[in-house]
């Protein structure tokens, strides 16, 4: 196709838009709204998965071994647990060192307390491993797998906190697959009424456009044109103003819940939107192309 | 040029619209089809615009069989063809050169041969200096001759008119047989449907005549004599 005949198309695509005006800003509106959701999900989900990775790392499981068991076989359950991927750092914690730990935590200054345990360590049989794990979801399966490893007495973790967090990320992520996978289908329907709209007014022309030897594709190119342009403005509207309002959310959130200001950890807008903005300006591009296409390939059949 | 051979059209419903119809028309001829309506000479011209299939025999354009083109090769067929109808069929909402300049734009001519193109086109139709109008300020010969502008500006082969007087009053149908007849003398085949009488038996040319959808003559230098 030549470039002459590209813009003439492309003006023709403008000119639908301004001629069916209302259908055009019906459709925008919705592309828009869909959009909106469809970021504000996308940066929940974004800092939900921030912040559990925040506490994942700080999420960790302490493994106790059974009464006398030897350094061989305490080496041998260390490397097990090292070799499986979703262990991120694994610490062994001599039975001296977890006094001297107790000591600190218990006693403080007053050491002096302790000293009758000086020759008799109380956690003698307490030496342990620190395991931290990448994956909070994977934390139950790994508990598992460690109590089943010879000499393991005990494996230690909070249960609730994984639990809760995961189930939250879910939680999230199934909301927002299922509200903006209704959003399309209205998106995309209101698109393909938009389009055929234009089409019923413009019948006569693709008659006639057709009677002098036009093909296919120069008679559906305005009205995908068409869905294209009305799918990035129905992107970018919302796009604009998800990256106003973001940090304005954000700020507004510390303020009220000062509380919480070590736990939420919040993703800079630059980052969300070196995502969003790509995703959002296709997704709204897509939707419309695929409006169109499926429309105009209903009804351009002459 | 154009070869029916025992070309038939049956609408899902009720009597063939075409009977059996069997025409030869050579290149650079001129040709009348001409019966009243009901006659099948419409159903006959859409077969050669390709807007309508035969239901049997064969339609022959310039050594295609049009019958077993594809669907992607139609544009390619119509860009040989230029039409003219009865009732003009102009974009309302575009001027004088915009109409005949959509021909080119439609088959993708490069703006700069559209510039040199249709003014060409406007002059030859006599409309040069109302390029700026539209549709609605222009009489119906005036509209005619757009439409005859746009359906020759691509310079086709085959011009084909369905009723292009039908619309107009003695004068104005008249000329626009006068600028047919002009085209036809610079080598384009036409062939044109009507049931306009006098304009049949004034110009003296080919004349194929129909009834209930069979060829019933077809004379060199024909008149217009059946009365149903």
């Amino acid at each position: 196709m030549r470039i002459s005949t590209i813009v003439y198309e492309l003006k023709q695509g403008f000119k639908n838009i301004v001629r069916n005006w209302m259908f055009s800003l019906a459709s925008i509106v919705t592309m828009a709204a869909c959009i909106f959701i469809f970021g504000i999900f996308y940066s929940i989900v974004t800092n939900v998965n921030h912040m559990v990775k925040g506490v994942e790392g700080d999420v960790s499981m302490t493994v106790f071994f059974e009464k006398d068991v030897g350094d061989a076989v305490m080496d041998d359950v260390g490397r097990r647990i090292q070799e499986r991927p979703e262990v991120s750092e694994i610490k062994f914690v001599s039975a001296e060192e977890a006094w001297e730990g107790f000591q600190e935590q218990y006693f403080g200054d007053s050491k002096e307390a302790a000293e009758g345990f000086q020759d008799d360590n109380p956690l003698a049989n307490s030496a342990s491993y620190e395991v931290y794990v990448n994956q909070i979801e994977k934390q139950s399966d790994l508990v598992s797998y460690i109590e089943s490893l010879e000499g393991v007495r005990e494996v230690r973790h909070s249960e609730s906190a994984v639990r809760t967090l995961g189930t939250f990320n879910r939680l999230i992520a199934t909301i927002s697959i299922a509200i903006i996978a209704i959003l399309l289908v209205v998106a995309v329907f209101l698109i393909s009424n938009t389009i055929s709209t234009g089409i019923t007014i413009r019948r006569e022309e693709i008659g006639i456009m057709k009677l002098i030897g036009a093909t296919d594709l120069f008679v559906r190119t305005p009205f995908l044109m068409e869905g294209i342009i009305l799918g990035l403005i129905g992107a970018a509207i919302p796009l604009g103003m998800l990256f106003v309002m973001y940090n304005q959310v954000i700020a507004y959130t510390l303020e009220k819940f000062q509380v919480l200001d070590g736990i939420l950890q919040f993703v800079p807008v630059g980052d969300i939107f070196r995502t969003l903005l790509p995703v959002g300006l296709i997704l709204g591009m897509g939707i419309g192309f695929f409006g169109s296409l499926f429309t105009t390939r209903k009804h351009l059949k002459v | 040029m154009i070869d029916l051979v025992d070309v038939s059209k049956t609408y899902s419903k009720g009597q063939p619209a075409v009977k059996n119809a069997n025409l030869h028309i050579d290149k650079g001829e001129f040709v009348f089809i001409v019966g009243n309506s009901g006659s099948g000479k419409s159903t006959l011209i859409k077969m050669l615009m390709k807007e309508l299939d035969a239901s049997s025999g064969t339609v022959m354009v310039d050594g295609i069989n049009l019958r077993n083109m594809r669907r992607r090769q139609v544009a390619k067929y119509r860009r040989k063809l230029g039409v003219v109808f009865q009732d003009f069929r102009l974009l309302k909402d575009r001027n004088v050169y915009e109409n005949v300049a959509f021909a080119q734009r439609v088959i993708g001519k490069p703006t700069r041969v559209i510039r040199k193109r249709v003014p060409e086109m406007l002059t030859l139709v006599g409309l040069a200096e109302k390029y700026k109008s539209r549709p609605k300020e222009l009489s119906g010969g005036e509209q005619q001759r757009v439409a005859l502008a746009r359906a020759l500006v691509n310079r086709p082969d085959i011009l084909l008119a369905d009723e292009p007087t039908g619309n107009l009053d003695p004068q104005n149908a008249s000329e626009i047989m006068r600028l047919l007849e002009e085209i036809n003398d610079r080598g384009t085949t036409v062939v044109v449907v009507t049931h306009n009488k006098e304009i049949v038996n004034a110009m003296k040319k080919r004349v194929v005549a129909m009834r209930k959808g069979v060829i019933i003559s077809d004379e060199r230098e024909g008149e217009y004599h059946y009365e149903d």
